[in-house]
């Protein structure tokens, strides 16, 4: 049977998940106009994904991330002559990040960090309170 | 005497226990809500107690409760099945009761050594 204990480990377990999509959407973010990578190509947009850890407890389980998945978009191709990697109709190959997902994508990863803190906080209360049964 | 004390005790340490075992598997529901295909769980903490207490009359562990499968308000794309607002507000819910067993279990403490102490 589970016990307050086994709450820390999943919930701590979906912190370190959430964090490492928030990672994943800076990346994004950050290179949502980097048009040459380390291979000369432009930046593709990373997403994690998310699968179920188990605890050992029956019925509990955790989060960790399985991967971090290129997304397999094209790029965008962007009509400007003047750029010194534009290919000899003028377009340029920008990176496929969309700034309105990555913005979505943080506000989740955010507020289910918040959720998972919350749940841990009120753990931690609750096993405080415990302790101090019978006093 | 000790299994008169464990009389006086034992149904709330049974209701603490599955009220600590349920306020977990809402935490899982709660760190499960963007996996996909994730199936949130729950079990019917009425049933679990009776089936505890009816254990404690034989002299044998309380049984862990039997999880069900939560019916989802709405589909998701990606089959996950974890409604935020249903499980915040269950999670809730079970730390008062949680509290309530707390106070009730202390209650009975309080009573006892009154009547020791005289």
């Amino acid at each position: 049977m589970p016990t307050l204990f086994d709450v820390f480990g999943v919930a701590s377990s979906a912190l370190t998940a959430q964090s490492q999509r928030l990672n994943v959407t800076a990346s994004n973010l950050a290179n949502a106009d980097s048009v040459a990578g380390p291979d000369g190509n432009a930046y593709k947009a990373r997403q994690v994904v998310f699968a179920t850890k188990p605890t050992g407890v029956e019925g509990v389980d955790g989060v960790n991330v399985a991967g971090v998945v290129e997304d397999p978009s094209p790029a965008k191709s962007v009509f400007n002559p003047g750029h010194p990697l534009a290919d000899a109709q003028g377009y340029v190959k920008m990176p496929n990040v969309s700034v309105v997902d990555e913005m979505v994508n943080m506000m989740s990863a955010s507020r289910s960090y918040q959720s998972n803190v919350e749940v841990m906080n009120t753990a931690k209360a609750l096993l405080q309170k415990t302790l101090t049964l019978g006093q | 005497m000790i299994d008169r004390l464990d009389d006086l005790l034992g149904f709330q340490t049974d209701a603490l226990k599955l009220r600590a075992a349920r306020q977990t598997v809402l935490a899982g529901n709660i760190a499960n809500a963007d996996t996909p295909g994730y199936k949130a769980v729950d079990f019917d903490f009425a049933g679990a107690l009776a089936k505890a207490q009816a254990a404690a009359v034989d002299g044998k562990e309380a049984p862990a409760p039997e999880l069900l499968y939560r019916e989802p308000p709405q589909s998701s794309l990606d089959g996950n099945s974890v409604d935020m607002d249903a499980e915040r507000g269950a999670f809730a819910d079970n730390t008062v009761r949680y509290e309530a067993a707390l106070a009730a279990l202390n209650a009975r403490i309080k009573t006892m050594l009154a009547a020791l102490q005289g």
